[in-house]
C-alpha cells in the first residue's frame, strides 16, 4: 500500500527537519570551540585572567600579594623565569613585572605561552594590560630577553563569592609552547634587544 | 539482519572479554605478552558491544521490526535507507577489526585508548593509522544510527494508523521515539568531537592540544554530551520490550501507561544536562560538580518511576513464569541493582575513590549486561516465534536465563569489590591482593559464555524442530498489534489498515 500524496509530503518534512537538527548538532560541537574561549575570557571562569585595555577606575588600600610561576613544555629548549618571585601591590594599583626569557638551543624558536591565575575564582579580578603572551615570540640562538607583563588586580575582587574577603595571595603562570606554525606576528624590536621600560 | 549481525559482532566482542577475563583470571601475564594489546582488546570489546551489538539488535532489529506493526504501518517511512543502515554496519565493523591489526601505539598494533578515546593518549599517544580506521568506523556507525533514528521519528509521526494517537502508542513505540530523538541530537556532537581528533592527528589541527591553545578537557566534554544520552539509548528499547513482556504474562495493562511513556521521555531529557558526572575527576570546579551530582540524582526519579510501575502492574495479575518473562524479570531486579551503583557514582566525593575502578565496570555491567543485554534475550525468546514462525522449546530460554543469571552475577557482583579495594580500570594486571575475587569474576564469564551454548541450541532446535507458533503463542495477555497478525506476517503486514477505537491502553 502506497502512502498517499500528502503524507509524503509531511514525511519528507519531517526527514528534513531531521537532517537540519542533525547538521545543527554538528554545528554545535563544532562552535564549543570558540565559544567555550569566549565564555572564559568574558568570565574569568577556571582562571581565565580578564585583558584590559585601561588602567583600573579606582584603587583600595588593601594590599595583595601576586606570585609569579612559569613552565617551558617538553619539545622547547628554552629556560624561563620571572624577575621577582613575588609583589605586593595594592588592588587598582597597575604594576609591571618582568620575565627573563632565554633560547639555549642552537637553532631558532618560536614559543607561545599559555597563561592562568590561581585560585581559579581570581580570574575575572586580574586584568592584564599588556602581556609577552599576547605574541608568539621569536628568539635566536642564545638570546636572552625580558619581558614584560602589565597588570592590576581589580578591587572588584573584594565582591567575589567564598574568597573575596579572605584571599590574599594570587598565582599568575605561564607555560611556554612550541609554536605550531611559523611565527606570523614576531614582536617588533624584540629581537636581539632589551624590551623598553615601561 | 540487524540481528544476525548483533549476534555475530556479540561473538567477537564476548571472545575479546574471554581473552581478557582469561588473563585477568591469576596476577601476572598470562596471554599477553604485550599490556598495550590487552588494552587494544578492552577498547575493542567495548566499542563492538555498544555500537555492534546493543544498538543494531535493539534500535536496528528489534525496533525496524516491531514498530511499524504496532503503530498499523507497513513498513518504515524509508526502507531504502533502513537497509543503507543496516549495510553501513558491517563496513564499520569490518573497519574497527581491520584497525586492530594495524599499527596504533608505537610497536604494537591497535588501538588502546578505551572506548572513550580521550587525547592526548588518541593523538600524540598512537601515531599510527589504527585510530584513524577506528574513528572512520565510528563515523560510519553513528551515520548509520543517525539515518535510522530519522526513520524513525518519521515513521512514528507520520505513519500511525487511524485512531493510534501518541497517547495510546505502544510503550516499545514510545521508547524507541524518544530514543531516537536522543540519537539524533547526541550522534552529531560524537561526530564533530572524533573529526577534530581527526583532523588534530592528521591535519594539525589543536583542538586537544595546549601548545595550539586547545585543551584535552574539550574533548570529554564533547564526548561525554554524546555519551551520556547514548547509554539511555541503550537502555529504553529496553525499557519498552520489558513493559511488553510484563504486561503480557501479568494479563494486565502496564501500571500508569503515561507515567511510563513521560518517564521515558523526562529521562530522555535530563539525560542530556548529566554529561560531566564522567568527569568528575577531572579539574571541573566545585560547584560544577554540585551541579552535576544533583541532576544526576534526578534521573533516578523517572527510573524509579518505571521500576514501581512493573511491579505494580504484577501486583494483582495472573501471572505466567514464560521464558521472556522470567528473562524480564530478571531484568527488572538487576538493573535495579546496577541502578542504584549508580547512584552511588552519581556522588562526586566517592565518585573521587571510584572513578576509574572496577565499581565503575561493575556498574555499567550490570545495567548492560544484566540490563540492555537480559532485555535482548527477553525480546529473543518473546518475538522469535512471531518473526520465524517457530518456537523454540520453553525449557531452553529458562536454562539459558539460570546460567546467564548465575555466570553474569559471578562475574559482574565481585568488581564492586575490587572497585571498593581500589583496582584501576584498562590495567591487564593487578597486585596479588586483588586475585581472589578476580579468580571467581573469571569462572562467572565462562558459565556465562556456556550459557550461549544453550541459547545456540534452542535456535538449532526451533529450526529442526518446526513446532509451528501461530498469530499469538503467549494467550490474552499479548494485547499489541503485532499478535493480531500471522507468525511471520505477511509482506507489508496489514490487509486492511488496523483502525483504533477508544479503548483504554
Amino acid at each position: 500500500m502506497t502512502a498517499p500524496a500528502p503524507k509524503t509530503r509531511s514525511m519528507k518534512r519531517t526527514a528534513i527537519a531531521c537532517s537540519a537538527v542533525v547538521l545543527g548538532m554538528v554545528g554545535a560541537a563544532y562552535a564549543a570551540v570558540p565559544l567555550y574561549e569566549l565564555f572564559c575570557k568574558v568570565t574569568g571562569f577556571g582562571g581565565t585572567p580578564r585583558v584590559a585595555s585601561a588602567e583600573a577606575t579606582r584603587q583600595s588600600d588593601r594590599e595583595i600579594t601576586v606570585r609569579f610561576d612559569a613552565n617551558v613544555a617538553p619539545g622547547l629548549n628554552w629556560k624561563f623565569g620571572p624577575e621577582q618571585a613575588q609583589v605586593n601591590v595594592r588592588l587598582g594599583e597597575t604594576k609591571t613585572v618582568f620575565y627573563k626569557l632565554k633560547n639555549r638551543g642552537d637553532q631558532p624558536a618560536v614559543g607561545m605561552a599559555t597563561y592562568n591565575v590561581t585560585p581559579n575564582q581570581a580570574g575575572n579580578s586580574f586584568a592584564k594590560l599588556e602581556c609577552f603572551c599576547f605574541n608568539e615570540m621569536v628568539l635566536q640562538p642564545g638570546e636572552e630577553i625580558d619581558v614584560p607583563v602589565v597588570f592590576f588586580v581589580d578591587p572588584a575582587l573584594a565582591d567575589v563569592p567564598d574568597i573575596g574577603n579572605t584571599i590574599s595571595k594570587i598565582t599568575l603562570s605561564y607555560t611556554f609552547f612550541p609554536a605550531k606554525q611559523k611565527a606570523q606576528k614576531p614582536v617588533a624590536g624584540l629581537n636581539g634587544q632589551e624590551a623598553p621600560k615601561l | 539482519m540487524y540481528l544476525v549481525f548483533a549476534l555475530f559482532a556479540g561473538l567477537i566482542g564476548g571472545a575479546l572479554s574471554i581473552a581478557m577475563r582469561l588473563e585477568l583470571q591469576e596476577p601476572g601475564l598470562q596471554f599477553f605478552t604485550n599490556p598495550q594489546t590487552y588494552n587494544v582488546f578492552v577498547t575493542g570489546h567495548g566499542l563492538i558491544m555498544v555500537f555492534f551489538v546493543v544498538m543494531p539488535a535493539l534500535i536496528g532489529g528489534y525496533g525496524n521490526w516491531f514498530v511499524p506493526i504496532m503503530i498499523g504501518a507497513p513498513d518504515m517511512a524509508f526502507p531504502r535507507m533502513n537497509n543503507i543502515s543496516f549495510w553501513l554496519l558491517p563496513s564499520a565493523f569490518a573497519l574497527l577489526v581491520i584497525s586492530m591489526f594495524v599499527e596504533g601505539a608505537p610497536g604494537s598494533n591497535g588501538f588502546g585508548g578505551g572506548w572513550t578515546v580521550y587525547p592526548p593518549l588518541s593523538t600524540s599517544g598512537h601515531p599510527g593509522p589504527a585510530l584513524d580506521f577506528g574513528i572512520l568506523s565510528l563515523h560510519i556507525a553513528g551515520a548509520s544510527s543517525i539515518l535510522g533514528a530519522i526513520n524513525f521519528i518519521t515513521t512514528i509521526l507520520n505513519m500511525r494508523a487511524p485512531g493510534m494517537t501518541l497517547h495510546k502508542m505502544p510503550l516499545f513505540a514510545w521508547s524507541m521515539l524518544v530514543t531516537a530523538f536522543l540519537l539524533l541530537l547526541s550522534l552529531p556532537v560524537l561526530a564533530g568531537a572524533i573529526t577534530m581528533l581527526l583532523t588534530d592527528r592528521n591535519f594539525g589541527t589543536t583542538f586537544f592540544d595546549p601548545a595550539g591553545g586547545g585543551d584535552p578537557v574539550l574533548y570529554q566534554h564533547l564526548f561525554w554530551f554524546f555519551g551520556h544520552p547514548e547509554v539511555y539509548i541503550m537502555i529504553l528499547p529496553a525499557f519498552g520490550i520489558v513493559s511488553h513482556i510484563v504486561s503480557t504474562f501479568a494479563k494486565k495493562p502496564v501500571f500508569g501507561y503515561l507515567g511510563m511513556a513521560y518517564a521515558m521521555v523526562a529521562i530522555g531529557a535530563v539525560g542530556f544536562v548529566v554529561w560531566a558526572h564522567h568527569m568528575y575527576t577531572a579539574g571541573l570546579s566545585l560547584n560544577t560538580q554540585r551541579y552535576f551530582v544533583f541532576a544526576t540524582m534526578v534521573i533516578a526519579v523517572p527510573t524509579g518511576v518505571k521500576i514501581f510501575s512493573w511491579i505494580a502492574t504484577m501486583w494483582g495479575g495472573s501471572m505466567r513464569f514464560t521464558s521472556p518473562m522470567i528473562w524480564a524479570l530478571g531484568f527488572i531486579f538487576l538493573f535495579t541493582v546496577g541502578g542504584v551503583t549508580g547512584v552511588v557514582l552519581a556522588n562526586a566525593g566517592i565518585d573521587r575513590n571510584l572513578h576509574n575502578t572496577y565499581y565503575v565496570v561493575a556498574h555499567f555491567h550490570y545495567v548492560l549486561s544484566l540490563g540492555a543485554v537480559f532485555a535482548i534475550f527477553a525480546a529473543w525468546y518473546y518475538w522469535f516465534p512471531k518473526m520465524s514462525g517457530y518456537l523454540i522449546p520453553e525449557w531452553i530460554g529458562k536454562l539459558h536465563f539460570w546460567i546467564a543469571f548465575i555466570g553474569a552475577n559471578v562475574l559482574f557482583f565481585p568488581m564492586h569489590f575490587t572497585g571498593l579495594s581500589g583496582m584501576p580500570r584498562h590495567y591487564v594486571d593487578y597486585p596479588d591482593a586483588f586475585a581472589g575475587w578476580n579468580r571467581i569474576s573469571s569462572y562467572g564469564s565462562y558459565i556465562f559464555a556456556l550459557g550461549l551454548l544453550v541459547f545456540f541450541y534452542g535456535l538449532w532446535l526451533a529450526f529442526a524442530q518446526k513446532k509451528k507458533a501461530g498469530d499469538n503463542p503467549w494467550g490474552a495477555g499479548a494485547t499489541t498489534l503485532e499478535w493480531t497478525l500471522s507468525s511471520p506476517p505477511p509482506y507489508h503486514q496489514f490487509e486492511t489498515l488496523p483502525r483504533i477505537t477508544g479503548s483504554e491502553h
